[in-house]
């Protein structure tokens, strides 16, 4: 089952919406048991590092998600979920989860902050996320900050905004998007199927 | 690059798209859901639902439509109408809003926008503002449309923006229903004074309005309902156009 982590932040009911659409089961969670038993999770978040990475601390899931992370299953961080996965974030100073080494930055652009709209995400890299979607493929974004790692080669999509930054990022069983696939039509539903296609491919495997 | 948005908004009375609807049409235009269905399979960028008369009784009408409405589109979807509370914004965001827009409550309540940026992050707060010329300025009226405020458009955008505000749904009276285009001069002075984006609204009759506005009215997303319900325009032919004027557009 894809179990979507409920931190107290994020649209949940959009994420789970767009699954249901594609027929594929999926749940809303914030028990860490139930967590732990996910045969992928999804890592929503919309709004502030430092209140997400309170939220996750205090109900104990920062935890369980290193623990899903050292048995290898597939998680995929969406928008703020993405950028808590990251060493620390310049929104609020905060040490985030630390499973990708690198820091979330702010926009340094003379456009609007945040960006909110429809972008571009440029395929750099041979990415399982972005099977079946063309290059240059809009997505919905609303973010002031972005992630930056370290290395370079984990970096799968990149997009434009007044400055070229990873919008997409596959690290093993790790995956973030800076867009909201469950806002993007087409192209995020099959970001979200390709997603689950790597979650059961994963489980038949091992 | 960032594209443009093309923003069809449902006017929802008593569970019924009221504006622009073409009763003899086979096809029932009028439901909420269906035309929010085929908004979204056309190419709209976003989805904008505004329950206007949004009195109490018939609030939970409103979110069962807002639910059934959510499941149809994979587009961000903005509700509003009679929000006056954090538990209202919350409700509709459970119910599948992405954002929330607020314009009455917003003046008669600023905290309102300083307490939902905070609890759901400034991304979700559109401040819905009704503008109205008065000599040469603006003015922001409330209670849709019937109450003025004195309240000087320009100062209240920046208020609104200062205390959490994402984005700007600007109204213009003077051009409402008018289909003689987009006010302008009252788009472009916000826009290029707020750090937001824009959303106009109002006036909107023909192609060579959307890229007016965009181009000289520096909007980030157009508005428009009757145009689209009346079939007047297709989202797909005004987005081509748009995309052959230079004009960045999501094309699907």
């Amino acid at each position: 089952m894809i179990t979507i982590v409920d931190y107290g932040l994020g649209n949940l009911g959009s994420i789970k919406n767009a699954f249901d659409k594609l027929n594929i089961n999926s749940v809303i969670s914030s028990s860490a048991k139930e967590i732990e038993k996910a045969t992928g999770i999804i890592f929503p978040g919309v709004g502030a590092a430092g209140a997400g990475m309170k939220n996750l601390r205090e109900m104990g899931l920062d935890e369980i998600i290193e623990s899903l992370i050292r048995v290898e299953k597939p998680l995929l961080g969406i928008c703020l979920g993405m950028q808590l996965f990251m060493s620390f974030s310049e929104e609020g100073n905060v040490n985030c989860l630390n499973l990708i080494n690198g820091n979330v930055r702010r926009f340094n652009t003379k456009f609007k902050v945040p960006q909110t709209g429809w972008n571009q995400v440029k395929k750099n890299r041979a990415s399982k996320l972005l099977k079946g979607i063309n290059n240059n493929s809009n997505f919905y974004f609303v973010n002031s900050y972005y992630c930056d790692p370290f290395d370079k080669k984990i970096v799968k999509g990149v997009t434009e905004y007044g400055q070229t930054f990873c919008s997409v990022f596959e690290k093993k069983n790790i995956f973030g998007v800076q867009f909201h696939p469950e806002k993007s039509g087409e192209n995020g539903s099959q970001l979200l199927k390709n997603f689950t296609d790597i979650v059961y491919e994963n489980t038949t495997c091992s | 690059m960032l594209t443009k948005r093309i923003i069809p908004c449902l006017d929802v009375d008593d569970g019924r798209v009221v504006k622009g609807v073409n009763f003899v049409n086979i096809v029932d235009a009028g439901d909420p859901v269906e035309l929010a269905k085929i908004y979204n399979n056309e190419g709209a960028d976003e989805l904008v639902f505004l329950d206007i008369t949004a009195s109490s009784d018939n609030r939970k009408i409103m979110i069962d439509i807002v639910k059934k409405v959510a499941k149809k589109v994979f587009i961000p979807f903005t509700v509003g109408g009679g929000i006056r509370t954090i538990e209202d914004i919350k409700n509709n965001l459970i119910a599948g809003a992405d954002k929330i827009a607020i314009n009455t409550s917003a003046v008669k309540n600023p905290q309102l926008i300083k307490r939902g940026a905070s609890m759901f992050g400034s991304q979700c707060i559109v401040v819905a503002i009704d503008a109205k010329k008065q000599g040469n300025s603006w003015e922001v009226f409330i209670n849709g449309g019937r109450t003025a405020t004195r309240i000087n458009v320009y100062d209240w955008v920046q208020k609104v923006v200062q205390l959490g505000a994402g984005e700007i749904l600007l109204t213009s009276m003077d051009r409402d229903g008018t289909k003689d285009g987009y006010d302008i001069e009252l788009t472009k002075k916000i826009s290029e004074n707020v750090s937001v984006p824009v959303i106009a609204s109002g006036g909107a009759g023909s192609l060579q309005d959307f890229a007016q506005i965009f181009n000289d009215g520096k909007a980030d997303g157009a508005l428009a309902a009757s145009l689209f319900h009346y079939d007047e325009l297709k989202i797909a032919d005004l987005k081509q156009y748009l995309l052959q004027s230079q004009i960045p557009m999501r094309i699907t």
